[in-house]
């Protein structure tokens, strides 16, 4: 098996294989999922931590239920309420859960960086399910995923991601996993929401939709903040849905059998028009979804064996 | 009259930029002669062979942050004192950016007494530009002079209020005081925790334009030619600020610049996967930046190498990158760091020595 990591904190670390590997796992485990077919034992008797330090709903489901799904004992740190309010530091509040022995983490912060400081102190494994504007590895991989199924391949496509670069994780493991895979990633979006030197990446970048969009595979459109609508990054809501928003005329400008992902939740008639992401012969928001379960799934089990594999040897060694 | 001989020595002389073997003579401890590989006979002086090792000026360093008052646990004059020795540092200026800041001739005194007690290396201090360094009222810079203050500054702090600032530096000029600035829109660099550029954007941290700098030296470049005051630039980070700073000079401003040693021996990334250990202020720049600013430390167009010491305790680290505080020591490094220049072959030693103990001498 050529999955070695201890933790998936970053897309930046993985080699194609172990991605290839991860979802062809989670190809097996969403077939499974749409038969019903349960997997009960794969993690039974091992327990599975979710820690969200910012507010998630479908994120935080979605690992709930692929743990469950996989016979682990789940529990729900809600984070926005707890010690952490009181003023204890990340660092403790990782040791505290550290010395409860849990065996998988799945964190969400908004610094960037915080969860690979959060696993340096524990001896779990840990899942980043979203660091800031860093990386959110499980959102590229149930993407990858949701296009090779679509597509039948994960190679030579053409995939724009469109609008808020500069603040989304998705945005940048998306960009690390596709051009890992060899696909050419387009950026387009308002300069302003543009990380810096962002062209050094391998990234070819648009100012304008229908130059951007002409004959991709793939049109992946990103949520825009509320709070970043009005005047600080963008003159307005209306003006932005009208030169970047998805609607039909510039969909059309894509290959005639472009699929449509957003990682959710959208904001209908802002980023994309909302007859389109209900178009089911273009739009794949709902398979993204699906797949998200499947990859959490796939991401737990994987390091599940390592973990197993590391204790076990642990154990023999010290014997 | 106590005398001591230093023989077989390289000596470094950065007045002269001379670097050659010769002997020193020393009487009560100031240096009487100076000879290259012969030197008359001498009567009665103790004889140290260096043996072919170098033979520097004491390094003195300005910009230390004592973390007295406040914060000792952090830094004391004792600690300061020791990791300056270690290090080859004799004389140290020390920031006001305390808690509170030094901005009244009354903690200044009190510090005075610490130091002399304490540290065991000579100790002059700065005060603040502003009270509580919060950008509104200059401080008393007579009475703060009359108590020992070589230097006026806010630290890190930008005096953002042009009237404020510009009526501080006319002020500071009637008497002959000496202002040491932090070049930076503060604006703009607001929130910032690494450099702009792919690094900041691989990691998802918010950066700032090294152009941040370059505002902040042309604005503080207009106020000179306002008001005439003698003004020293803490930190020259990027090779943006440095056109208009030889600009400064060549019409004759009573400007220097200064900047820290980390700046000239490491790069943003060095941060690589969040080490906070690296997080400074300004942040770590491109390599290109480092070099432009390490040639001009050889040019001279930059005076002062420092350390920029800012000593820091383990719970204002060990945080995200972003929450995590700024600074990094300095004091005990920045002799065998800077050495790293020399081997490289980027600085001769009297370069070096030059930036590192002469051009300081306030």
């Amino acid at each position: 098996m050529s999955f070695r990591a201890r933790h998936l904190l970053a897309i930046e670390h993985l080699k194609p294989d172990e991605i290839t590997t991860l979802l062809d796992l989670a190809d097996r485990y969403a077939t499974d999922n749409r038969n019903g077919i349960a997997h009960k034992d794969v993690l039974a008797g091992m327990t599975q931590i979710n820690m969200f330090f910012e507010n998630s709903t479908r994120t935080q489901a979605s690992f709930e239920l692929a743990g469950q799904r996989l016979g682990a004992d789940v529990m729900n740190m809600a984070m926005q309420t707890s010690s952490v309010k009181k003023g204890e530091t990340l660092i403790d509040t990782a040791l505290t859960l550290n010395a409860m022995h849990p065996d998988l983490l799945v964190v969400r912060h908004p610094s960037s960086g915080a969860v690979d400081l959060l696993a340096q102190k524990v001896n779990c494994a840990v899942l980043n399910a979203g660091d800031g504007a860093h990386e959110h590895p499980t959102q590229a991989l149930l993407d990858a995923l949701t296009i090779r199924r679509a597509k039948g391949r994960l190679h030579r496509l053409s995939v724009a991601i469109c609008g808020d670069i500069a603040h989304s994780r998705v945005a940048r493991s998306n960009i690390m996993l596709l051009g890992k895979m060899e696909n050419r990633v387009r950026l387009i979006g308002p300069p302003t929401l543009m990380p810096s030197q962002i062209d050094q990446f391998g990234v070819e970048v648009f100012g304008d939709m229908k130059e951007g969009l002409k004959d991709v595979d793939v049109v992946m459109m990103l949520r825009l903040q509320k709070e970043r609508m009005d005047g600080g990054f963008i003159p307005s809501e209306r003006e932005y849905f009208h030169r970047f928003g998805l609607d039909a005329e510039k969909l059309s400008h894509a290959k005639p059998d472009a699929i449509v992902m957003h990682p959710g939740p959208m904001n209908r008639g802002v980023e994309i028009d909302g007859t389109i992401a209900d178009d089911i012969n273009r739009s794949v928001i709902q398979t993204q979804v699906e797949m998200g379960v499947a990859v959490r799934m796939a991401a737990m089990d994987l390091l599940a064996r390592n973990l197993r594999l590391s204790r076990q040897t642990a154990k023999e060694t010290y014997a | 009259m106590s005398k001591t001989l230093f023989i077989n020595a390289r000596l470094i002389d950065p007045e002269a930029q001379t670097d050659a073997m010769g002997a020193l003579l020393v009487e009560d401890g100031r240096i009487a002669a100076v000879y290259g590989e012969t030197h008359p006979d001498i009567t009665g002086p103790a004889i140290v062979d260096c043996q072919g090792q170098c033979l520097a000026p004491g390094i003195v360093d300005i910009g230390v942050k004592v973390s007295e008052p406040g914060e000792r646990h952090k830094e004391s004059f004792r600690s300061a004192g020791r990791a300056a020795i270690a290090g080859g540092v004799t004389t140290i200026v020390t920031r006001p950016d305390t808690r509170p800041a030094i901005d009244t001739p009354e903690t200044l005194e009190y510090l005075r007494r610490r130091a002399t007690d304490d540290a065991g290396i000579n100790v002059l201090h700065m005060a603040a530009l502003t009270k509580g360094r919060e950008g509104r009222e200059m401080t008393e810079i007579g009475f703060l002079q009359d108590a020992g203050a070589v230097a006026f500054s806010d630290a890190d702090r930008v005096v953002s209020d042009t009237k404020v600032i510009s009526r501080a530096l006319t002020y500071a000029a009637s008497l002959n005081a000496l202002v040491i600035g932090h070049v930076q829109e503060p604006i703009l660099s607001k929130g910032a925790a690494v450099t702009s550029g792919k690094f900041a954007s691989l990691r998802g941290l918010p950066g700032v334009s090294p152009m941040a700098e370059r505002m902040g030296i042309d604005r503080d470049i207009a106020l000179l030619e306002m008001t005439g005051a003698a003004y020293h630039i803490d930190q020259i980070t990027t090779a943006r600020a440095l056109p208009p700073l030889e600009r400064a000079k060549a019409n004759g401003l009573n400007i220097t610049a200064g900047v820290g040693i980390h700046h000239l021996t490491l790069n943003e990334l060095d941060v690589a996967d969040y080490r906070t250990f690296f997080k400074l202020k300004p942040p770590l720049r491109s390599e290109t930046d480092r070099l432009a600013v390490v040639e001009a430390v050889a040019s001279g167009l930059i005076d002062v190498i420092c350390s920029m010491h800012t000593p820091q305790d383990e719970e204002s680290k060990r945080l995200p990158y972003q929450e995590a505080a700024s600074g990094a020591v300095g004091l005990q490094t920045l002799l065998p760091a800077a050495l790293r220049l020399y081997h490289e072959d980027q600085l001769t030693l009297p370069q070096l020595f030059r930036a590192m103990a002469l051009n300081q001498m306030l």
